[in-house]
């Protein structure tokens, strides 16, 4: 009786252990093979979405060099400078505006602070979108909704609104002790120059992980920049570019190429975001922890 | 905009000081700004706030109060042709356009409102010079201004062109949507161009279970909670059960693990989601593979049956949301003080027990900011929705299709169906609904304190 018992131990174990090892393969497997279909079909030989086996029948590079080069309908080289353009603004004024906010809240007190942090907070609750058609207006009665204008328009929307996404970086300010404030105070550094030359230089991380993520935001935003351009497919950026590559009337052509532009956008940006992984955790952390 | 809290403390520069004990110049102030100031040695700011004064009397004259005149009625002039002898042709007169009416009118108020507040300050500020001279205390000049700007005033400086952005993208816009839930401004009854208020009457059309619309928006609504809970819950719990799994002590390669399932975050959200619907589609490659197998003869309905698509959209929604859950969970569980387990397991507890008992319980007390963040994260998830089935299948007749859930039935009601009015309800109904959800949860947790808006 107690031999056997002694035997049984181990061998559950080992059973349970592979029985694990045998689970997350198979959840893996299907986590993975959606973004692995994807790398496959860019690289696939025959046309069109109808496809009868995972594996291509030829593989090819041509789905890579038509998206580059076939400009006559969908243009995707064009979309692309768009975006990169578009995205380059964005992150500038975001960056400015997100750190700025998130300093001045975290590090200094003063009328109307609170208030702010409340604003922000109802403001957030609001559908993101509700108020796009509100926006298209106003930037229509300024003059930003035609012509290469439409650009100008893309980088207001995706950045005037970014002093409300303060609360990551503001967690990071919050870690830095104040001492350092107070030494450099009596040091006789006005607030200019701490937040440029004291402060800065010591929350790298967070400055890096802002530019980054506002960087980002234009080449997954689809909403907006398709109530912007409406049928202007001159100032298209890839979002649009590629989900019109799956509209009926191009799937069967552009099927492949849709793979290509999605793998060309996101391997970029995936490296990004895993380089950014660990940030992203200690900022929801620290909130978490409170 | 909320408004700070009144101070409790006795204020001695308020509006009604410098009112009743401001001298002449002070006074003279309430008419022609900045004469105070400029009076008492604070002469630069007082012409900048005169010339501010003087541009916003222009604005009024030539625009703002024809603009906010024009609010009631919204317009009332169409479009009209008339014949033009000399030209022999048909001429169009321009009418009103309530919507740029209502724009203007609205702008014009935030602009008045900002010169109240101005008029405000400097009245104020200009009684403090005052008291300050006559105790013989030195007025600070514009340099010591301006500097001051970069130093004790810096938030001033940081914050003014994120506030304006704010202010103008996002704060007016809202206004301005909000005000047009009162109004009759939609493709019904040819209300494009001119519109009127029509008071709560939207409301009530929305709420009303026996109209059109209020039949579909309760279906709306029931789904959009459906599958909020089930989105959050199913993600939440999954999610942690991989994490528990993956964090074990005797799983094997624990970072590659994390790595596989983390990858999907990377990929920009619209990619994998189209990638999906593709591969879902009814000649897409996962019936088409099926169907080679011999396993199924008739494609599957997985977008296009009501059931089918609304499991199909909270399964991929699953494969969207777990990594995320993972990724917040994951530091959180190793820090589970394990005398918590051992204790459990002396009483001779089973995994599931300790799991509901131990496990599930902490990960409720700690994340729960996380749990409302994505409960409002997932009743916005326009993405998933849209993307995926687009609202599909609709029937005819309906704007709402039966997987649209509330944030992607205003989509459409508003950008390609054009009832404005009616998606402005729908969307101040959003925000009701989330605002309880917030508040009611927020209260009853101990990070009230943690303003938790990540998404």
């Amino acid at each position: 009786m107690e031999k056997a018992n002694v035997n049984k131990k181990p061998f559950r174990k080992v059973f349970g252990n592979l029985l694990v090892h045998v689970l997350l393969a198979v959840l893996a497997f299907i986590w993975v093979l959606p973004i692995a279909w994807i790398f496959i079909t860019s690289f696939r030989g025959e046309k069109g979405n109808y496809i009868t086996s995972f594996f291509p029948k030829s593989y090819t590079l041509d789905n890579y060099v038509k998206l580059f080069t076939d400009r006559s309908i969908l243009n995707f080289p064009q979309m692309f400078l768009n975006t990169l353009i578009i995205a380059i603004f964005t992150c500038l004024i975001s960056t400015f505006f997100v750190l700025s906010v998130a300093y001045c809240l975290s590090r200094l007190r003063f009328r109307l602070r609170r208030a702010y942090m409340n604003m922000a907070m109802i403001l957030g609750l609001f559908p993101g979108f509700m108020s796009m058609v509100a926006v298209y207006y106003i930037l229509k009665s300024i003059g930003l909704s035609e012509g290469p204008m439409i650009r100008v328009a893309l980088v207001l929307v995706y950045s005037a609104c970014s002093g409300l996404g303060f609360q990551i970086a503001k967690g990071f300010f919050d870690t830095i002790p104040k001492s350092i404030d107070e030494a450099a105070k009596i040091d006789g550094a006005t607030q200019w120059v701490t937040f440029t030359k004291i402060i800065m230089p010591l929350s790298k991380p967070i400055v890096v992980y802002t530019i980054l993520t506002s960087f980002i935001g234009p080449w997954v935003d689809f909403i907006f920049a398709k109530v912007l351009c409406r049928t202007n497919a001159q100032y298209y950026t890839v979002a649009i570019g590629l989900w019109s590559m799956l509209q009926k009337e191009y799937i069967q052509q552009w099927y492949n190429c849709f793979a290509a532009g999605a793998v060309v956008v996101s391997v970029p940006i995936a490296i990004i975001f895993l380089f950014l992984q660990r940030y992203y955790v200690d900022g929801m952390g620290g909130a978490v922890k409170g | 905009m909320a408004k700070s809290k009144k101070l409790k403390e006795y204020d001695p520069y308020s509006l009604g000081n410098a009112i009743t004990k401001g001298d002449i110049w002070t006074k003279l102030s309430m008419v022609i700004m900045g004469a105070g100031l400029a009076a008492h040695k604070q002469v630069v700011k007082g012409i900048i706030v005169l010339a501010i004064e003087v541009a916003y009397i222009y604005f009024m004259v030539t625009a703002g109060v024809g603009a906010i005149g024009m609010l009631p009625s919204l317009g009332t002039m169409e479009q009209q042709k008339v014949w033009n002898e000399a030209k022999q042709i048909y001429e169009y007169t321009a009418g009103d356009n309530s919507l740029l009416i209502l724009l203007y009118g609205i702008a014009a108020i935030f602009v008045t409102v900002a010169f109240i507040i101005l008029w405000v300050l400097q009245m104020k500020q200009s009684y403090k010079c005052q008291v300050m001279l006559q105790n013989g205390h030195k007025v600070p000049g514009f340099g010591k201004d301006l500097k001051n700007l970069f130093d004790g005033n810096i938030h001033i400086t940081l914050m003014s062109l994120p506030m304006l952005g704010i202010l103008c993208f996002n704060i007016l816009p809202l206004v301005f949507m909000i005000s047009m839930a009162f109004t009759t401004y939609s493709k019904e009854g040819d209300h494009l161009v001119l519109f009127d208020w029509n008071g709560l009457e939207n409301f009530g059309r929305v709420l009303n279970l026996n109209g059109n619309i209020g039949r579909q928006f309760w279906g709306v609504l029931a789904w959009t909670i459906i599958w909020a809970i089930f989105a959050t819950a199913l993600n939440y719990i999954l999610g942690m059960v991989l994490g528990l799994i993956i964090n074990r002590k005797d799983t094997k390669g624990k970072s590659f693990w994390r790595f596989c399932f983390v990858l999907s975050i990377a990929v920009p959200q619209f990619v994998s989601l189209l990638i999906m619907r593709t591969m879902l589609d009814r000649d897409g490659a996962v019936n088409a593979i099926l169907m080679n197998l011999g396993w199924i003869h008739e494609p599957l309905p997985f977008l296009t049956n009501a059931m089918w698509a609304r499991v199909t959209v909270i399964v991929i929604n699953l494969w969207v949301g777990i990594p995320y859950t993972l990724l917040q969970v994951t530091g959180i569980l190793q820090n589970i003080p394990a005398d918590l387990y051992e204790a459990a397991k002396v009483d001779g507890a089973n995994a599931w027990v300790i799991f509901w008992k131990i496990t599930l319980p902490y990960m409720l007390f700690v994340t729960t900011p996380y749990l409302i963040t994505s409960f409002t994260g997932n009743i916005n998830n326009f993405n998933v929705i849209y993307l995926l089935t687009g609202g599909a299948p609709t029937y005819v007749g309906d704007t709402a299709g039966q997987t649209d859930i509330l944030i992607s039935w205003l989509y459409k009601l508003t950008i390609e169906q054009q009832y404005y009015n009616i998606g402005a309800v729908i969307g101040i109904f959003t925000f009701i609904i989330l605002a309880i959800v917030a508040l009611v949860t927020y209260r009853n947790t101990g990070s009230y304190k943690n303003e938790e808006a990540f998404m």
